[in-house]
């Protein structure tokens, strides 16, 4: 069965200019050869931290922002090829939700206006038809109908959000890139909106890609993981075994640094040293050698690029260290 | 029994807005003892950070104190001090860290100028010697190669390093009290770890009091000896950490504690608290919880519930403490 999405290599690199006069640009590896799959009625969450390029991957399959290469096929549509009305269709099937329902919300359309917007455009519904879809969309997000008169700033942050995803649902995608959906909301507000994005996948198929920081959520919401460090992928797991038996040396860091509600409990924190390198100049070998602590650590790892490989069953992961402990597959790409 | 270094009795901030006063910070009294880290929680507009500001008589323009309103610090009552007193203490024996270093720093100022400006301020150093403990300052909070780095301006560094500048600056002095607003909100999570692990370090090494001001109950739990929750402008909980986290007795409580999302758990559906907060323009009358409350009886509409005791040194704003009975499973 072929996934409903393919990201073939993927890669977006913009360039900076040093100085003014002087010439030669640069490249900033935002997006650096990036690969992964997701099915449909899936939930893939795209993890790490600022600046590794993770909202760039989920833009650039969207083609809201143009990749420099590589390849995106989407329900066997080759997405980078097309152009022009071709690509609006199917625009249609691909959605996404904002960090800031705020800032992607027009100040001067009233909410109704911003939902129906997307019926007329792909012409799904006009006219009274249109309200109904709106007024029942504002009621399957937990809006009150008679809200769709009424303007984005009237509304709470959480709420906002629920307007947003109202909008991403109105032309009935498949796939949504959610990206970083509750990461401005409070706690309490946080869990509605997670709880309203699990109950539409249920009810509507829907395959999510789920782009955040807050490790918490995300085991909360994913069927697996990919933690990018960098502009690369350097694990992919199903979401118990990434928690549970993280591999690289970097997700082990990143699981151990999330503060625990728990008083007085004991943990094995891993410090990382330092600040991540820039991605206009990153290490030689594996990205993260300058920071990794693991105990093998050695001149392998600063030279050669580790491959990103199975290492156990669907446990995919970028290090030299970490021994393979399964007769090899024949992909090279998770799925 | 210690003696506080911090009280605060009956803190009111109000503003007047077009939909009326708002009474954002409405009635908080606490103490905090020398060397202890309290932690104050709650969500946005709950008034935890006007409530930091005017501990050091910070507040944005147009808000008012009331009268009844006292904050002593080590003995000295903020609010009818000299504003001659009131900057010696101000970044000296109190001092605050902001949220966002990238506004709180002064973009056109090195930031080793910048530390060495609070050294300036409160001692007879001369220029030498303050630039000579800023980048001691500076080295102390982990920054590297500080002598080059205080030369820089807070442009150049990353967000966990401006992070460590502000520490910097707050701690140079060796105040007996540090408010920290937020402290690592900004930051990611591994360079939060950095910034958590050095301020308990510095912490323990300076024997300062930490006021920890943050919407995260992990970094509550980590952190903190003792908590206060707020909502809708008031202390609804205080207690020792482990009693708040293993028994909450405030509803409020025990819904923020269940919303939280934890590592290990098995992908159940997130226990969320109904409704939003109230606007501080009109909090509902008797306790300002009960719309969003799952025990709430027509006691709790009647009659605003005052911090009862649950426990030592525990007290929850809620009439459930008085009439276990009513709390529904």
């Amino acid at each position: 069965m072929s996934a409903l999405l393919e990201v073939r290599d993927l890669t977006k690199h913009f360039p900076v200019r040093r100085g003014w006069f002087r010439g030669a640009a640069q490249q900033v590896r935002a997006v650096d050869g990036v690969s992964f799959d997701v099915h449909a009625g899936e939930t893939l969450a795209l993890v790490g931290e600022s600046g590794c390029g993770k909202t760039t991957t989920g833009r650039s399959i969207l083609r809201l922002i143009e990749p420099t290469s590589g390849t995106v096929r989407f329900d066997n549509t080759d997405v980078l090829g097309l152009r022009g009305e071709s690509l609006r269709r199917l625009r249609r099937h691909m959605q996404i939700v904002f960090q800031d329902p705020f800032g992607s919300l027009n100040p001067r359309l009233t909410i109704g206006a911003a939902i129906r917007e997307g019926l007329i455009v792909h012409d799904l519904a006009r006219g009274a038809e249109a309200d109904t879809r709106v007024a029942r969309l504002l009621d399957e997000v937990g809006l009150r109908a008679e809200y769709a008169s009424r303007y984005p700033h009237e509304f709470s942050g959480g709420q906002r959000q629920r307007v947003g995803i109202a909008r991403a649902l109105a032309v009935e995608p498949k796939f949504i890139v959610c990206d970083e959906p509750v990461s401005a909301l409070d706690v309490s507000v946080q869990a509605q909106v997670v709880n309203l994005l699990r109950d539409l996948q249920r009810d509507r198929g829907l395959a999510y890609l789920f782009i955040a920081h807050d490790l918490a959520v995300v085991s909360h919401m994913a069927d697996r993981v990919a933690v990018m460090y960098l502009g690369r992928i350097v694990e992919l797991a199903p979401r118990t075994a990434l928690f549970a038996t993280p591999l690289m040396p970097y997700t082990q860091a990143l699981l151990s640094a999330v503060p625990v509600p728990e008083p007085g409990r004991v943990r094995n924190r891993i410090l990382l040293a330092g600040d991540p390198p820039s991605p206009a100049n990153p290490p030689s070998g594996c990205v993260f050698h300058p920071r990794c602590s693991h105990p093998a650590k050695d001149r392998e790892c600063s030279s050669r690029v580790p491959v990103f490989e199975e290492k156990t069953a669907a446990h995919w992961v970028a290090c030299h260290k970490v021994p393979v402990t399964m007769t090899p597959s024949s992909t090279s790409i998770p799925s | 029994m210690t003696v506080p270094v911090l009280a605060v009795h009956d803190l009111r901030v109000s503003f007047a807005t077009d939909a009326g006063l708002a009474r954002a910070v409405d009635g908080v009294s606490f103490t905090i003892d020398a060397g202890e880290t309290v932690g104050l929680v709650g969500e946005s507009g709950c008034g935890k950070s006007l409530t930091a500001l005017s501990l050091l008589r910070l507040i944005p323009p147009g808000g008012t104190f009331a009268a009844t309103s006292r904050v002593e610090f080590a003995g000295a009552d903020m609010f009818t001090l000299p504003d001659a007193e009131l900057r010696a203490i101000r970044g000296h024996r109190m001092s605050m860290i902001f949220q966002e270093p990238m506004t709180a720093l002064n973009p056109v100022l090195t930031v080793g100028d910048q530390v060495a400006e609070v050294v300036r301020v409160h001692t007879r150093a001369s220029r030498r010697e303050a630039t000579g403990q800023a980048v001691a300052m500076l080295t102390r909070v982990g920054i590297p190669d500080a002598v080059e780095r205080a030369r820089q301006y807070p442009h150049e560094l990353s967000g966990g390093m401006r992070q460590r500048v502000m520490i910097a600056m707050a701690l140079v002095l060796e105040p007996s009290l540090v408010i920290a607003d937020e402290p690592t909100t900004a930051l990611d999570v591994t360079i939060q770890a950095q910034i958590l692990e050095l301020l308990r370090e510095l912490r323990d090494r300076m024997g300062m009091a930490v006021l920890l001001i943050t919407h995260d109950l992990g970094v509550v739990a980590e952190m903190a000896s003792r908590v206060l929750v707020m909502y809708a402008g008031e202390i609804v909980e205080e207690a020792p950490v482990d009693a708040l986290f293993h028994s909450p007795a405030h509803p409020y409580t025990e819904g923020l504690l269940a919303a939280v999302p934890t590592l290990d758990t098995t992908r159940g559906r997130l226990r969320t608290i109904p409704g939003t907060v109230p606007a501080p323009t009109h909090w509902p009358t008797g306790c300002r919880f009960r719309e969003r409350c799952a025990h709430a009886w027509d006691r709790c509409a009647a009659e605003a519930p005052v911090l009862y005791q649950v426990g030592p040194a525990h007290r929850a704003r809620c009439h459930l403490v008085q009439e276990p009975e009513r709390r529904r499973s």
